[in-house]
This record gives C-alpha cells, structure tokens and sequence, in this order.
C-alpha cells in the first residue's frame, strides 16, 4: 500500500448523497478476478449513457475535472454493498482522497486498505467546498494526514478526525496481516483455548 | 460480587477478544468465515502472493451464489464466461488450500446466508464474517455476524482474525402485536424508512422487545438481513428456545452432551437487565403496516396506502434534488396513490426472503389464482434446501399453477449478476433489500415489499394492499 502524507490536487464535486457502491462500481464488473484495472468501470452507469457514449452531463465526464484526485461528495457516501471494488475502482481511476460529511462503515474500512484517505467534515463544510469545487477553475484542495487538515488557497480550512492507528498505517502504507502477526503468540495461546468452547465451533 | 450487566453484544465481543494493544483496534477471533466466488478470489490470491496458508480451513465454508444461472440448462452450462472463471476459481481456490465448497451440483448449495444457518454452521456467541454486507443475517441467532471487504476476507484467511474498533450498541425495541398482513420485512422496512440509511451506521442493533420475540427465526433472519440498509455494522437478536429448537439436530449442531452444554453456554448471553445501550428506540408494533419502498434507496419507503411524496416538502436543496432524481428514475409522479402503480415483474427471493416460511406465505397468497398476463414473476429458492423443502410441501405446484416461474438456488435477480436482470425501465416488485438505481438491471426499477406483497401484486399486476386479499387456497 502507497504512504499517504499530503496530497494537493484537483477536487471533483458530487454533489449527492447516498451514493451506493452500487453506482461506484456496478455488479457487472464484479466478476473479474483481478484486484487492478476497476478504473474504467468507476460509477459506469453514470458516466455513460446506455448505449455506451461517454453522459456529458456526469461530473467526471467534465473536461474541468480531468486528472482530480481528491472526491468531494454528499452524506453516507458508498453505502450499501461490501464490495471492496469500489475501493479498487476510486483508486485506480486517480483518487487518493475523498471528503463528505459521512462514510458507510464498510467502505471505511475497504478504503483504508487501499491507501485512501477519508475526510469527514460538516455538512456546512462540505457544502462549501462542493460549492467552491463547482465554481472556481482548477479548484485545488490540500489533504493533510499528518496535520488531519483539509485547506485550499482561497482562506478555507478545516480539521478532520481519524483514528491514531489508522492515520499510522495510511502514513506507513503498512500492511494489516504484517501486523497482525506481531500478535501471533498471543493468538496461538488464545485459540487453543478457544478451540475447548465446543459450543463456538463451526463445524 | 455483582458485575456490571452487559449487553449481547458485550458478552460476544469480551469472549472473541485476542488482544486488546493500547492504541491499537482490538484483535477479534473470527469463529466462522463464509466464502462465496465474488468477493474472494483477490483474498485467495494475495494468500498464494505472500505465500501463506489458511490458518482454520475448519473455520471456513464457502458455495457459489453470486452469479449461478437460476434455470437448469445455463446451470451447468454457463455462458458468461468471466462468470464460469469467478466460479472455476472459487472450486480450484477451495481445493488448493483446503476449504470446504458446496458446489452447483451440491444438496448442500444455496445462498451463503441461508446455508449456514440451515446447515447449524451459525450458532448463537459466534462471530461470523462473510465478503457480503447481508452478514448481519446469521445475527438473528444471537452471533455477531458482519460484512467486510476482499482484504479483511484475506486477513481472516491467513490470521483468523480482524482489528477491529469496538461499535456503539443501539436497541431497538418493537413492543406489542403485529397487526394481519404486517411481516418481518415490513418492520425492517419500517425502520429503515423512521432512522435513514445512516440511522444506525457506527453502531451494532440489538433487535428486542415482544414483537421481535414472537417472530420466526426466518423472520428474525429477514429483520437482521436488513441492519446493513440502516447503516449497522451487523444486527443481533438474544437467542431463546425457538433459537435452540431451530438448530436442534442440524448437521453441523453439537450432539448429546455437548448440545446441553452448548443450550446452557447460549441460554448466558441475552443482555442482562439494566444493559446500557449507546442509544435505544422503541417502536409500537400496532402502529406498523404493509410498506412499499418507491425511490432508489431503502429508507425511501411508505405505506402500502400512501401517495408518492413530492421533492418541493424535502427540507434541503440536496434533499430535494435528491429526491427529483428518484423519481425520475423510478418514472414515479408526486401524488400518484401506491397501489395504482403497475408491474412488469416480479421476483420472490433473495437472503432477505427466499427461505421456506416465505415461499410459504406468498404460496398462500398465490394459491388460487393466476398471475396477471401484463407480468414475469419468478420464484428463486434461496437454497437446494430450501427447494426440496418446498416442492415436498407442494409449493412449487401452486406457484407454477398461477404462473410463477420456478427456479434453482442463488442471489439471482437480487443483484442481476447472473442472468436474471430487469431490462431498462421495467417496474419490479422484489422481495429483496437493495433499490438502489440500476441493482436489478440497468434502468430497472425495483420496489421493495413483504412475500406476501410481491405474490399479490403480481396477481394483480400492480400493488395491492395485502390487509384486503382474499386468501382461496
């Protein structure tokens, strides 16, 4: 996993709530067995049409966007499904970052794994940015990890939250079974035990 | 000595703990992971990267679900080749380290969440993980059971564990006696529609309170299916004697002696009286009814007798925009009553109800009469168990008797990724968890209601309110 320090890049506004992983990357692409190449499908039924033609009308699709690294979105963002795709999806196609003023539980974590930093801020926060996001030419935001700050140049700033251990892993780009080894005696005795509990046996 | 009384969820969690580092997640024992072919073979795969083995096979079982053809000839003979390679991948994956597979041609084989219950894999104080956000079924019997993602799939594999941060407890107590013709699906529904689809995220729901005791354990299942649609980390129900009664000489139960032990271990774990919840709700049953959801998200719900609502009452801009967008996808106008929309098709099935007590109850409904000319309904077993179950009842004669399509075992039109998919701007009405836009097919158009409400409705060609049927059969 790539270290995250600071990144200052292009920021895309979308501007909705609820956003499934559903949308972040349909079922369709769900089939293959690789971990790489998810970017082309990022939110495919909103980026084109159904005959296929790139939806000029998707933010994505807007020329003003090309090359963003960092995703503003609404509440809740991808809700719903555990499909660690989406992760993959928003990663591969450029994203490092995404702000919005929730996350689902599950994509939390799915994208910590795959080196991308999640932002919360308040819903006015947010909205500030989208806002500025949607308004002003090559709108650039700096993500901070180190300094858990979200700022642009035009006098916004804001702190996000993060849990310690999270920020440590996402700065050292570290590897969870790496980590969880480091433990391995103590799981060695634990499930030895564990394993006497007849009635928590699987099988 | 008195200890501090403790939550469900508390006893579950103390009991799995590794270890606890300070400043760190804590390493929770994971009892039991079911694999299926989507979400696992990018976890199998960084296994053979780092060249690691999986450390409780024992402790794993996995089938195929996700993308099986539902008609006999596809079955065996799959035409979307990438689908064929998820699958091929899943049985070589299996055989190379050891994992227990109930294939396509197995008795055995059926939808991950309700094999394992069937099969007594789930069993109450477990913890449970699966590579499917629906996890949270296996609660229904009093085991901490979550969705995680591909890497989390892997961490399990190789460690038997998951670091994990410790989540809120929220109880949500439905008191009192469900009115006729108000399921299990319809409190979820409910639920789901009163706290948003971020209403519980962070937390783990305690399902408790007469209304949820007097329920099924099919029933508890579909409540506890759902908590993912409420943001929930999983959702959880005290196991009880219908817990005990539902497991009692499963294949996978514990026998003679250590079935009385395990009775004595499970009948410790309800909350104690005086538990304190993070946050607590409680629900009037009397006050529920039959719901349909009409947008695109399952907090998007209302009464079976209630209008389509209008985006100009929606208190934000976001929010309304947001709902301007549902309804134009759904192709729904403000003020159109429910039960006048119309259907094209309909789909009973799913984790959420594809188990016997629900192909029961839509059978009831159905028995009798014919589907409307205007629709395509199907039925889709959620197992091979599930199926020979019905077809000994004689369920699967009264659904063909009125038109139903009857199919094999799998996830099939809950998430169109094997053949079974809405075309663009087909209505369905479904009896499964997600609206999300394009879930069912792209441009389909999915509403979510009880069995009992999809039966009729596809009788009647458009939603009916299921308190007036008149049951023949």
């Amino acid at each position: 996993m790539e270290p995250f320090r600071t990144l200052t890049a292009l920021a895309a506004p979308l501007d909705r709530a609820n956003v499934d992983t559903d949308q972040i990357i349909p079922k369709q692409f769900l089939k293959r067995i690789e971990r790489t190449g998810y970017g082309e499908f990022l939110f495919f039924d909103w980026r084109r049409t159904a005959t296929g033609e790139p939806d000029s009308g998707f933010v994505l699709n807007d020329s003003r966007y090309k090359g963003a690294q960092i995703l503003i979105a609404g509440k809740n963002f991808a809700c719903g499904s555990s499909r660690e795709h989406a992760a993959w999806a928003l990663s591969d196609f450029g994203f490092r970052a995404v702000i919005a003023p929730t996350f689902a539980d599950i994509f939390f974590s799915n994208a910590g794994k795959n080196g991308i930093v999640l932002a919360r801020l308040s819903e006015e926060q947010v909205a500030t940015l989208l806002d500025n996001a949607k308004t002003i030419p090559n709108y650039q935001l700096t993500v901070s990890l180190e300094a858990q700050t979200v700022t642009d140049n035009q006098g916004f700033s804001a702190k996000f939250e993060i849990d310690p251990f999270r920020k440590f892993c996402l700065l050292k780009g570290l590897d969870d079974i790496g980590l969880t080894l480091r433990h391995e005696a103590a799981l060695d005795a634990f499930e030895t035990k564990h394993d006497q509990a007849n009635w928590l046996k699987a099988k | 000595m008195s200890s501090e009384p403790k939550t469900l969820f508390e006893k579950v969690w103390e009991q799995h703990v590794v270890v606890s580092p300070e400043g760190e997640p804590t390493l929770l024992y994971i009892d039991l992971q079911l694999l299926h072919e989507v979400t696992s073979p990018q976890a199998f795969e960084g296994l053979r990267l780092a060249g690691r083995k999986v450390r409780r096979p024992d402790r794993c079982i996995a089938t195929v679900d996700h993308n099986v053809p539902t008609t006999l000839t596809e079955r065996f003979n799959i035409v979307d080749q990438i689908a064929a390679t998820q699958i091929a991948a899943l049985r070589a994956n299996c055989a190379e380290f050891g994992v227990e597979l109930y294939d396509v041609d197995s008795p055995s084989q059926g939808i991950v969440h309700i094999i394992g219950p069937e099969l007594g894999l789930t069993k109450p104080g477990m913890t449970i993980v699966c590579g499917d956000s629906h996890t949270s079924t296996h609660g229904a019997f009093g085991a901490l059971a979550f969705g995680i993602g591909t890497s989390e799939v892997e961490h399990v594999l190789a460690t038997q564990t998951l670091p994990q941060s410790k989540p809120k407890t929220f109880r949500i107590a439905v008191e009192g006696k469900l009115p006729r013709g108000v399921t299990a699906k319809d409190i979820i529904l409910a639920i789901i529609g009163q706290i948003g689809t971020d209403g519980a995220t962070g937390c783990v729901v305690e399902y408790a309170g007469s209304a949820i005791r007097a329920l099924s354990m099919e029933g508890r299942m579909t409540v506890c299916n759902m908590s993912i649609e409420a943001g929930a980390r999983a959702g959880l129900i005290a196991p009880d004697e219908k817990t005990f009664s539902y497991l009692k000489d499963r294949r996978f139960s514990p026998q003679g002696a250590a079935w009385d032990e395990a009775v004595r271990e499970w009948s410790k774990l309800p909350s104690d009286p005086g538990a304190k919840f993070d946050r607590e709700l409680v629900i009037d049953a009397a006050t529920l009814v039959p719901y349909v959801s009409w947008g695109t998200s399952p907090g998007m719900v209302a009464p079976i007798t209630a209008t389509v609502p209008d985006p100009a009452s929606a208190p934000t801009e976001q929010e309304r925009t947001g709902l301007e967008r549902a309804l134009e996808y759904m192709g729904l106008k403000a003020g159109t009553p429910l039960e006048t929309v119309a259907i094209d098709r309909v789909f009973i099935g799913s984790c959420t109800n594809g188990r016997i007590e629900d192909l029961r109850a839509a059978a009831r409904i159905a028995d009798g009469y014919k589907v409307s000319t205007k629709v395509s309904a199907m039925v889709v077993p959620g197992s091979q168990a599930v199926k020979e179950q019905a077809e000994t009842e004689g369920l699967d004669r009264i659904f063909r008797a009125a038109g139903f399509e009857w199919r094999e075992p799998g996830c099939s039109m809950c998430l169109g990724m094997n053949p079974d998919i809405l075309s663009p701007g087909e209505r369905c009405a479904s009896t499964s968890n997600r609206n999300f836009e394009g879930r069912q097919g792209r441009g389909g158009r999915t509403h979510l209601v009880s069995p009992e409400m999809a039966a009729a409705a596809a009788i009647a060609g458009h939603f009916v309110d299921i308190r007036n049927w008149e049951v023949k059969g």
